[in-house]
């Protein structure tokens, strides 16, 4: 049977009305991503041995006439700063190329234990900094349906590998918009869960207090399932939420009659390439399913981008500290003295925009300069939270968009990190808020370039995500 | 200017990073452009604001601690396997204690 598009759904049916095995499935979707990498470049590993192991265990429990868990047998892609056991995790960088881990990330076991069978490893910027994936040492991921174009990042190989369908699903990682950019580059659907809600345990760390993990999926079920499987308190990150896990599923009746959805007017200037026209017909499309539309204002946005990339390096120049070639990275050779064998190891090891990073966050909480830029960032952050706070007492939801503009072309931000920086201005004010947000696919351009739309919830909002999502879909949201 | 070589060169010493001359320059370039951005987070009175050290925190003060009951640990081999110089069961490094 044709096994390609199966979601999450059709795959249980097939699976137990044994018209397909999980080896078959394991086995296409395996040969699918060694193809497509080809043009995407969106695989570092495609995990035979583990794929192959998981995928018998699935048969093996359905022969015994066992239950073999809600995900059983679907293929999946985890991106590479999640620990995998057994199975290299390099975080796109020369410093990790040939760590192993001794562990899986808690998300991970628990989508394994869920039978979900774990395919590859998928490229990113390194230690995930960066809004297009060139920053991964292993090459720059191209976009699938413009290949001359980035597919946004840093779960860049995340988004495309779901695109391109040889997986199901993929994690991904957000700290700044990393999971929904992608996702609306590539045409996918991502979420950035609330702060807290899945255990970042085994999530290389880079800005604690920002850093979460999420699903790409080829729609918004899929997608709710995955989060279903892997949401909920984990005493190995003390930062993981007790709040319960609602069933999710139970909310998508395609009904989203009567939900106040807000419309901030600072995420509508500045819209390029189409994205505005996109805009328009989303807004139309949510006012015929009976959403009552309001423009509403959240006010401190032009302040988000130097809040959050003060928050994010200096948390980060913590961190990257850890990377110092002795316990498991790579060691930079003829060096004399300890401090030399540091310095080589992290001034050849990293690229060049954890360097910068690695810099900046270091400067802003270096003795003088504390005050002036991570105290009051910090202070800004609480602006900007309360302005979500206020908006939240009058609409159920946001629509925005989830970047200013569709995928651009490979090179064209490179050599102007601001201009790279400035591109995340829609995603990053959610992250410090900690709130959930998604990418639901909007459409294309003209040029034919995928367009996402951005809905943000209230903290533990997350069913009312997937309603508005699933019935902005179902109304043919994705065909724009 | 916002920052002067001489400054990225001692931040990089205190982040243990060594770069090169070349790399020096654009540093400064590229950080003197976006310090200059930060600056407009000056343009806020935050006075009184609290600072937002904790993101969202729902449960009780001392849920997060467990029970201090001994667990098997991670083998010693294993959280050893990636080291990139290794001997006896240690970490090895430059020598940092002269004779």
């Amino acid at each position: 049977m044709e096994t390609g598009k199966l979601s999450i759904g059709g795959i249980q049916e097939a699976l137990r009305a044994r018209r397909v095995s999980a080896r078959e499935l394991a086995r296409e979707a395996m040969r699918a991503a060694r193809e497509q990498n080809a043009a995407s470049n969106a695989w570092l590993l495609v995990a035979e041995e583990r794929a192959m192991r998981a995928a018998e265990a699935v048969d093996a429990a359905l022969e015994r006439g066992e239950e073999p868990g809600p995900l059983a047998g679907v293929p999946l892609a985890v991106k590479d700063n999640i620990a995998t056991r057994g199975v290299r995790t390099t975080c796109g960088s020369r410093l990790l190329e040939h760590f192993v881990p001794p562990y899986d990330a808690t998300a991970v076991a628990r989508l394994a234990q869920a039978g979900a069978v774990v395919i590859g490893k998928t490229n990113c910027d390194e230690f995930a900094m960066g809004s297009s994936n060139e920053n991964s040492a292993f090459g720059p991921v191209r976009n699938p349906a413009a290949p001359e174009r980035v597919p946004g990042g840093s779960s860049g190989g995340s988004a495309a590998a779901v695109a391109q369908g040889a997986v199901v699903a993929a994690l991904g990682s957000d700290t700044g918009g990393s999971i929904r950019q992608p996702a609306s580059f590539c045409g996918v659907v991502g979420l950035s869960p609330t702060y807290g809600r899945v255990s970042r345990y085994g999530l290389v760390a880079f800005a604690s207090s920002l850093d979460r993990i999420g699903p790409l999926a080829r729609n918004v079920r899929d997608a709710a399932r995955i989060l279903q499987a892997m949401a909920g308190r984990d005493e190995r990150d003390s930062t993981s939420a007790f709040a319960p896990v609602p069933d999710y599923e139970a909310v998508m009746t395609g009904e989203a009659r009567g939900l106040r959805v807000g419309v901030p007017r600072e995420y509508f200037e500045g819209l390029a390439g189409g994205t505005a026209e996109q805009m328009e017909k989303a807004k139309t499309l949510l006012a015929s399913l009976g959403c009552d539309l309001r423009e509403i204002s959240l006010p401190h946005t032009p302040y988000a981008i130097p809040c959050y990339y003060i928050v994010c390096t200096a948390e980060a120049s913590s961190n990257l500290a850890r990377y110092d070639g002795v316990r498991y990275t790579w060691r930079a050779t003829q060096a004399e003295t300890l401090k030399e064998m540091y310095e080589r190891t992290r001034g050849q090891g990293f690229g060049a925009e954890c360097k910068r990073r690695i810099m900046l966050g270091t400067y802003v909480l270096s003795a003088g300069y504390y005050d002036a830029y991570y105290l009051k960032a910090q202070q800004v952050r609480t602006l900007i939270t309360r302005d979500f706070l206020a908006a939240f007492e009058q609409v159920d939801v946001i629509a925005a968009p989830v970047s200013p503009f569709p995928a651009f072309r490979l090179g064209e931000k490179l050599d102007d990190p601001l201009q790279m920086y400035l591109s995340d201005i829609f995603t990053i004010t959610a992250s410090l808020a900690g709130l959930p947000a998604m990418s639901v696919p909007c459409g294309q351009t003209g040029e034919g370039l995928p367009v996402g739309l951005q809905l943000i919830g209230p903290h533990f909002g997350e069913p009312v995500l997937f309603r508005l999502a699933e019935a902005f879909e179902r109304a043919g949201g994705a065909e724009l | 200017m916002k920052i002067t070589e001489q400054e990225v060169r001692y931040v990089a010493a205190l982040a243990h990073l060594e770069l090169s001359a070349e790399e020096v320059q654009r540093m400064t370039h590229d950080l003197d452009g976006i310090l200059a951005h930060m600056d407009k987070l000056r343009e806020l009175d935050t006075s009184g604001v609290p600072p937002m050290a904790q993101v969202l925190y729902p449960g009780a003060e001392n849920s997060t601690l467990r029970e201090d009951e001994p667990r098997e640990p991670l083998a010693h081999e294993e959280a050893m396997a990636n080291a990139p110089a290794a001997g006896a069961g240690c970490f090895k490094v430059p020598r940092v204690i002269e004779r």
